[in-house]
C-alpha cells in the first residue's frame, strides 16, 4: 500500500519530514538558543530560520493563526525582562521594583529575539506534524513503549468529544436552572461533571481497544512502516548548522554568553 | 481468501462479578453455541447479556478486575486466551473508532494480533468491502455518521478475521438508515464468512429473521428459554414483552386515549436558522407549538434536529431568524428565550437531553429530583412532596439513594426526564427520549408524554423512532436530509 502512504505523507520539502526528526530539529534549535544569553546568537537564528519559512508548507493565513500566540507572549516575556531584569550599566529609569538599565535592555531585547527563535520554528514544524504519524515514529524509531504511545493517541481523539461535552454540560446546567450561578462554581461544578463522563468514556474506548486485541500477548506489527529517509537528515542537519552558525557568530564577535554566565 | 472456521461457544457453569460490585453479573451460565450458528440474545436489563459477550471477547480482564467461576470457551480453549478469534462491536458510535483515518482504524486489531504488515492493508480493503464502506484509506473517523462509524467498528473486527462475531446493540443508537446499513453489512459478512454470530439487541424484529436461534439470559443466571425463533417468540412472547423486550409481531399495548384539545400557541418561529457558534446547521424553520399538543422532528442524523431542539428550549441562539415564546408562555418576559435568565426558563420550558449523563448534578437520585424545585425557591414541603410524586410515578422510589451515574439506560432516561417534569414547565423539549430503550420505558414515556398534553403542556420530540410520534398523535416536522456526510457509493 504504498499509495497509502505517500498520501498520507503531505509534499514539502520540511512538511513531509518524519515528525520524529521535526521533534529532533526543533530540540537542537531550543537547545543551542537555551544554552546562550546574548542578542547575536538569537539574531542569527530567527534570520537563518526566517529564510527556509517558505519551505515549512504553511500558508500565509494560518502561519499567522498558528505562531500569534508567539507574537504575543515574545513582547511579554521581554517587557518583564526590562522591567525586573538583572541591572547593569546605566539605569534610565527606577520605581519600586522596576529598574531599566542598560543591561536589562539588552538582555529584553535578547529574551523576545530567544523566544521567537525557539517557538517559531517548534510551532511551524508541529503545525504540519499529523499525530498518528508522530506516534507511528515514536514507537518505532524511538522505541516508547507501544501501549503507552497508542493509549496516548485513541486519548487525543477524545479530545473533540470533550469539548462536545463541556458545550451541552454548559447548555444543560442553563436548562437545570443552575444557570445564573456565580461563574467559579459553575466552572468547577462543571468541570467535575466533565471529568466524571470523560473517566467513562475512556474505559468505553479501552474496551473497544482490547476487543481488537489491543495488549495481546504476541509482538505488535505496525500496518504503516515510519521511516528516515535523506530529507529526515537533511532537516536536522539544518536544525544542527543553524544551531552552530549562532553560537558561531556570536563567539566570533565576542558576544557569546553561557546561561548563567 | 479463504474464511476462518467459525467458532464454537461453550459456557459451563459459567459466573462473572465485577470487582466493585457484590451480585454476580452472570452466574451458572450453561449454553452451547455451535459453530455457525447464529444467536440472538435476549433477557431483560440486568440479565448480564453484555458481559457475556465481554467475556466471550476476552476483554473482562484479571483477576484484579472481576471474579470468575466456571468456564467460558472458546474453540474448547478459554475465551481470554483466544484474543482475534472473537471480534466485538459496541453499542455506542463514539466508542467504536480508535484512530483518526478510516484505514488505519480497520488496520488496528490486525496489527495488535502480529499480522505481516504486507498483509494487512489487503485485509483492510477487503473488510470496508465487505461492510459496505467505501471511502478513502485517509478519510477522517470523526466525520463518519453514526451507522457508517458502526460499520467502520465491523471492518475492524472483521479485518482480525474473526470465526465469532459478538455485536452488543450493534444498532440501538443509530438512525433507520444506519440501522439498515448496519444489519445489511452484518448478513453479508456472515453470508460470506460463515462466522458464529451472537448479537444482543432490544429492537429483535431488525435480527429475527437473521438468527437461528433466541436465548433469552434470566437475571441473576441460566438460561430461561431457548429455541428458533418463531417459538421461543411465540411461547414466551408475552412474557418477554413484559419484561420489555421487543417481540416482533408483538406491538407495544397502550391504553386507549383521545388527545386533547388543542390551545393556544406557545412558541412560534419565524425563518428560524438553528446553529452552533454562528455556523448554520440544517433549513429554516417555520414551526408553531401550541398548548396539549406535540411536535415531532424527525429527519436523519446531521440534518439540524438536536440543534433545532436546543435553541427551541433557549438554550442555543438562532444563527439568525427568531424563536418567539407567546404571552402565555413568555408571560412578561422578553420574547426570545435565550434571553430569560437560566431559573425563568424552569416554568416555561423544559429540556431532556440526549445524553441523560449531560444533565445530571447530584450525588443521589432523590437530590437530583429537588434540584429545580429549590432554584424556585420552592417552600421545602413542596419540593418533598414533588420529588415523592416523580420518584413514585417514574417507579425510581427504590433508587432514591442511588448515584444517578449507577442507573442503567432506562433508569438513567425516566431519571432525566423526572428531572425536566419537577418544575413543571410548560413545554417540554425531549431529545431523542426512546433511543436505545426497552418496551417497558418505551410505554412508561409514552404515558409520561400523554400526561403532558393533558394537563395542557406542549412537547416538542426529537425522535428518530418511527413509533412514538403516533403514539402521542404529534404533528410532524421532516427535516431535509443534509449533504455534508461523506457519501458512500453503495
Amino acid at each position: 500500500m504504498t499509495a497509502v502512504a505517500a498520501e498520507q505523507r503531505t509534499a514539502g520539502l520540511i512538511a513531509g519530514a518524519n515528525p520524529v526528526a521535526k521533534l529532533a530539529a526543533s530540540a537542537v534549535l531550543a537547545l543551542a538558543l537555551v544554552l546562550s544569553l546574548d542578542v547575536v546568537s538569537a539574531s542569527v537564528a530567527l534570520l537563518l530560520e526566517a529564510l527556509l519559512l517558505p519551505c515549512a508548507g504553511l500558508d500565509a493565513r494560518t502561519f499567522w493563526r498558528r505562531t500569534s500566540p508567539i507574537w504575543a507572549a515574545a513582547p511579554l516575556a521581554g517587557l518583564t525582562i526590562l522591567l525586573y531584569g538583572r541591572t547593569s550599566g546605566t539605569v534610565h529609569v527606577e520605581w519600586l521594583l522596576i529598574r531599566i538599565s542598560d543591561g536589562s535592555i539588552e538582555l529584553a531585547a535578547a529574551t523576545v529575539l530567544r523566544v521567537l527563535a525557539i517557538a517559531l520554528p517548534a510551532v511551524v514544524l508541529f503545525a504540519t506534524v499529523d499525530p498518528t504519524d508522530l506516534a507511528d515514529g515514536l514507537a518505532q524509531l524511538v522505541r516508547l513503549p507501544a501501549r503507552f504511545v497508542l493509549g496516548a493517541l485513541a486519548g487525543l481523539r477524545l479530545m473533540g468529544l470533550f469539548a462536545d461535552d463541556w458545550r451541552s454540560l454548559t447548555l444543560a446546567r442553563r436548562a437545570r436552572g443552575v444557570g445564573d450561578q456565580g461563574r467559579l462554581r459553575r466552572f468547577f461544578g462543571q468541570a467535575f461533571a466533565l471529568l466524571v463522563l470523560a473517566i467513562r468514556r475512556g474505559s468505553t474506548l479501552a474496551t473497544a481497544m482490547e476487543a481488537r486485541a489491543f495488549g495481546a500477548p504476541v509482538r505488535r506489527t505496525w500496518a504503516r512502516r515510519s521511516v528516515l529517509t535523506a530529507r529526515d537528515g537533511l532537516l536536522v542537519g539544518g536544525a544542527v548548522a543553524i544551531g552552530l552558525a549562532a553560537v558561531g557568530s556570536s563567539l566570533a564577535v565576542g558576544e557569546w554568553t553561557l546561561l548563567g554566565g | 481468501m479463504i474464511p476462518p472456521a467459525p467458532a464454537a461457544v461453550r459456557a459451563e457453569g459459567w459466573g462473572w462479578r465485577h470487582a466493585s460490585r457484590r451480585r454476580f453479573a452472570v452466574r451458572g451460565l450453561d449454553l452451547d453455541v455451535a459453530a455457525g450458528e447464529r444467536v440472538l440474545l435476549l433477557g431483560p436489563s440486568g440479565a448480564g447479556k453484555s458481559t457475556l459477550l465481554a467475556g466471550l471477547a476476552g476483554v473482562l480482564g484479571g483477576d484484579d478486575e472481576g471474579e470468575t467461576e466456571g468456564r467460558l470457551l472458546v474453540d474448547g480453549r478459554p475465551a481470554e486466551d483466544q484474543r482475534g478469534r472473537a471480534g466485538l462491536v459496541l453499542q455506542d458510535p463514539e466508542a467504536a473508532s480508535v484512530l483518526a483515518r478510516v484505514g488505519d482504524d480497520v488496520a488496528f486489531g490486525c496489527e495488535n494480533l502480529g499480522v505481516p504488515p504486507a498483509d494487512i492493508w489487503p485485509r483492510v480493503v477487503e473488510a470496508l468491502d465487505d461492510v459496505g464502506l467505501e471511502l478513502p484509506l485517509g478519510a477522517a473517523t470523526s466525520r463518519l455518521s453514526g451507522g457508517q462509524k458502526q460499520r467502520l467498528a465491523l471492518a475492524g473486527v472483521l479485518a482480525m478475521r474473526p470465526g465469532l462475531l459478538l455485536l452488543d446493540e450493534p444498532t440501538a443508537n443509530l438512525d433507520p438508515d444506519g440501522v439498515r446499513d448496519v444489519r445489511a453489512a452484518v448478513g453479508r459478512v456472515l453470508e460470506r464468512t460463515g462466522a458464529t454470530l451472537v448479537v444482543v439487541e432490544h429492537r429483535t424484529a431488525v435480527w429475527a429473521d437473521l438468527v437461528d436461534r433466541v436465548v433469552v439470559l434470566e437475571p441473576g443466571g441460566g438460561v430461561s428459554s431457548s429455541g428458533v425463533p418463531a417459538d421461543v417468540f411465540g411461547a414466551a412472547g408475552e412474557a418477554l414483552a413484559a419484561r420489555g423486550v421487543w417481540v416482533p409481531g408483538r406491538p407495544v399495548a397502550l391504553p386507549g386515549w383521545q388527545s386533547p384539545e388543542r390551545g393556544l400557541p406557545l412558541i412560534r418561529t419565524e425563518h428560524l436558522q438553528g446553529g452552533r457558534d454562528g455556523r448554520p446547521i440544517g433549513e429554516l424553520v417555520d414551526a408553531r407549538v401550541d398548548a396539549g399538543s406535540a411536535l415531532a422532528v424527525t429527519g436523519s442524523n446531521g440534518a439540524g434536529k438536536s440543534t433545532l431542539g436546543l435553541t427551541l428550549a433557549g438554550l442555543l441562539p438562532p444563527v439568525s431568524g427568531r424563536v418567539g415564546a407567546q404571552p402565555p408562555l413568555a408571560r412578561g418576559l422578553a420574547t426570545e428565550p435565550i434571553r430569560w435568565r437560566s431559573r425563568e426558563l424552569l416554568t416555561r420550558i423544559g429540556t431532556v437531553f440526549q445524553q441523560p449523563e449531560h444533565q445530571f448534578l447530584a450525588g443521589d437520585v432523590a437530590s437530583e429530583l429537588a434540584i429545580g424545585p429549590r432554584s424556585l425557591r420552592l417552600p421545602a414541603a413542596e419540593v418533598d412532596v414533588r420529588v415523592d410524586e416523580l420518584l413514585e410515578r417514574l417507579g425510581l422510589a427504590a433508587l432514591a439513594a442511588a448515584n444517578p451515574f449507577t442507573l442503567s439506560g432506562g433508569e438513567k432516561r425516566r431519571l432525566s426526564v423526572a428531572t425536566a417534569l419537577a418544575t413543571r414547565p410548560q413545554v417540554v423539549v425531549l431529545d431523542e427520549p426512546t433511543f436505545g430503550q426497552d418496551a417497558r420505558t418505551w410505554r412508561e414515556l409514552v404515558l409520561l408524554v400523554r400526561d403532558l398534553l393533558d394537563g395542557g403542556g406542549a412537547v416538542v420530540a426529537i425522535t428518530h423512532d418511527e413509533l412514538f410520534p403516533a403514539a402521542v398523535r404529534a404533528d410532524r416536522l421532516a427535516l431535509p436530509r443534509p449533504a455534508e456526510h461523506l457519501e458512500s457509493a453503495r
